[in-house]
């Protein structure tokens, strides 16, 4: 790959943003003056320990423009059909979900398929990732994942030559994700990309954020996050990965294809044939601000699509 | 208990009652708002509520003939002007709060959407429809018009109900049920102005 990464021991020690800082960035919009007012013993939680203690090794250049989204509208804010439509849904229905015992399978063009369990997941080097999350919807995030390159997940299955492209599956059980019942999508969620896309060094397996395990209606146990693509392309609660020849079919591709094309890349240009992509509300925000190509991520992904036409392939 | 309900319907209370009930929706919206209990995106959320009680309060004002004629409670009649205007006062408010707080007067992209995006010129179609039935909702107005043209303008309503719920259902991401049902409801209202079910033991049927 030709751009620069900072892996985990290259993040400089004041990147690192313990997890109390989050809660003392949460204290100080909530309590503001009264923080204020304490002066130097103003974030007595900073104190708390949080589940995992990683290196921060990506996070926004400039933290007042993108401050991390309070975790309480991270959890209870959430686009997860399997748990129903409503916005609110998934943190009531997605407490049912079992993430235990979990695995996932990876298969097809693979020398070395392999069946591996969470546990043996929350094994790889784990780093937190501070991401922009744009929703196809219009709205966004900023959400601190913890998580792993999903790269580094694929590599250990030796992707063939034949592979081209990634298929990812989520969990299908409709008598805990009673979403399943309805015939809102075909189930089960199914999402792809490109192999180079998902071998590009931004994209994530999550397995948890704001320090703390990933919650059940965010996708847990582990899910993908792909930064510089619409929200619907991060596909929760996987668990199967198959690497194919052929481009995979994905669910709201299939469901409106007009709408949700494969790629689905962060577009102001080209508009959702509903609704405009050049602005967006930041959860938290009352004004709409613009949304940036590849949302904010060009510098790093643009490449991967040079020579594409991207209004056809949105 | 028809008698009661009848007695109870024409008392001078009855409609201050519905009028201050009529305005829960919004006071609870605004409350849940205020308390920062409206979720994580208290814009869109107004927006969808005051859109979701304008189909709600068009589809009770339909309802009340059909349910005068299976009741036989005559002084339901004496409501559907108000709730009726309820849907138009809801649809303003969505129209304000999508306006005003979604797009921040930003009136270049606001005319552009109208124009560029289906669900909303439909929604804006059932605006302007609403409007001109709350503008000619007035005794005087009735009087002016003519009962027979009166009556002809304010079937429009029905064409607003539906214009109503193709934009609920051209909004939603996927095939989602509430939408549907909605529909169908304005459906079954508009088909039994077309051929009104006379039940046995409806007043109508007897009348």
């Amino acid at each position: 790959m030709l751009f620069k990464f900072p892996t985990a021991s290259q993040a400089r020690e004041d990147e690192v943003t313990p997890h109390g800082l989050y809660l003392s960035r949460r204290a100080l919009i909530g309590g503001g003056a009264a923080a204020l007012a304490l002066g130097g013993t103003a974030f007595p939680q900073a104190a708390r320990a949080a589940t995992f203690q990683v290196p921060t090794t990506r996070q926004p250049a400039d933290a007042a423009l993108d401050a991390v989204t309070p975790i309480k509208s991270a959890t209870t804010y959430n686009n997860f059909y399997e748990f129903g439509t409503g916005k609110a849904d998934p943190a009531d229905g997605a407490k049912a979900l079992r993430t235990r015992p979990w695995t996932i399978t990876i298969d097809g063009e693979v020398a070395k398929p392999l069946t591996i369990g969470i546990d043996d997941l929350l094994k790889f080097s784990l780093e937190e990732r501070i991401y922009r999350l744009r929703c196809v919807e219009g709205w966004s995030m900023v959400i601190p994942w913890i998580g792993f390159p999903l790269a580094e997940l694929l590599k250990r299955v030796e992707p063939t030559g034949n592979a081209k492209f990634v298929a990812f599956q989520t969990l299908m059980d409709p008598e805990r994700m009673y979403g399943q019942k309805s015939w809102v999508l075909e189930w089960p969620y199914t999402e792809g990309l490109r192999l180079d896309e998902a071998m590009h060094p931004l994209a994530l397996m999550a397995v948890g954020m704001y320090g703390e395990i990933l919650p059940n209606q965010n996708g847990a146990p582990i899910r993908l996050v792909v930064p510089w693509k619409y929200g619907f392309k991060s596909i929760k609660s996987v668990v199967k990965i198959t690497l194919t020849k052929t481009q995979p079919p994905t669910a709201w591709n299939r469901s409106q294809p007009r709408e949700y094309g494969f790629y689905s890349n962060v577009n102001p240009e080209v508009d959702h044939p509903r609704w405009s992509q050049a602005t967006e509300r930041r959860v938290g925000d009352f004004s709409r601000r613009k949304t940036l190509p590849f949302n904010g991520y060009g510098d790093e992904v643009a490449s991967l699509y040079s020579g594409m036409d991207l209004r056809a392939n949105y | 208990m028809r008698a009661t309900l009848n007695t109870l319907l024409l008392s001078r209370w009855a409609k201050p009652v519905v009028f201050a009930l009529a305005l829960v929706p919004l006071v609870w919206t605004v409350w849940l708002a205020w308390t920062g209990e409206l979720g994580a995106e208290p814009i869109l959320e107004s927006v969808k509520q005051s859109g979701l009680w304008a189909l709600r309060f068009l589809l009770i004002a339909l309802a009340l003939t059909p349910l005068r004629l299976f009741t036989g409670v005559a002084a339901l009649a004496r409501f559907r002007r108000m709730l009726g205007l309820f849907a138009f006062f809801y649809a303003s408010v969505h129209l304000l709060t999508y306006v005003g707080l979604d797009q921040f007067f930003d009136w270049p992209a606001i005319g552009k959407e109208i124009l560029k995006r289906p669900y909303i010129t439909i929604g804006m179609g059932a605006f302007v429809i609403l409007t001109a039935l709350a503008a000619t909702s007035t005794d005087g107005m009735v009087k002016r018009l003519g009962g027979k043209r009166w009556r002809a303008l304010h079937r429009g309503v029905f064409l607003a109900g539906l214009a109503g719920c193709l934009h609920f259902l051209m909004l939603v991401k996927g095939w989602q049920s509430a939408p549907l049902v909605y529909g169908a409801l304005c459906i079954g209202l508009l088909a039994f102005r077309r051929w009104p079910v006379r039940l046995p033991n409806s007043r109508a049927a007897r009348a």
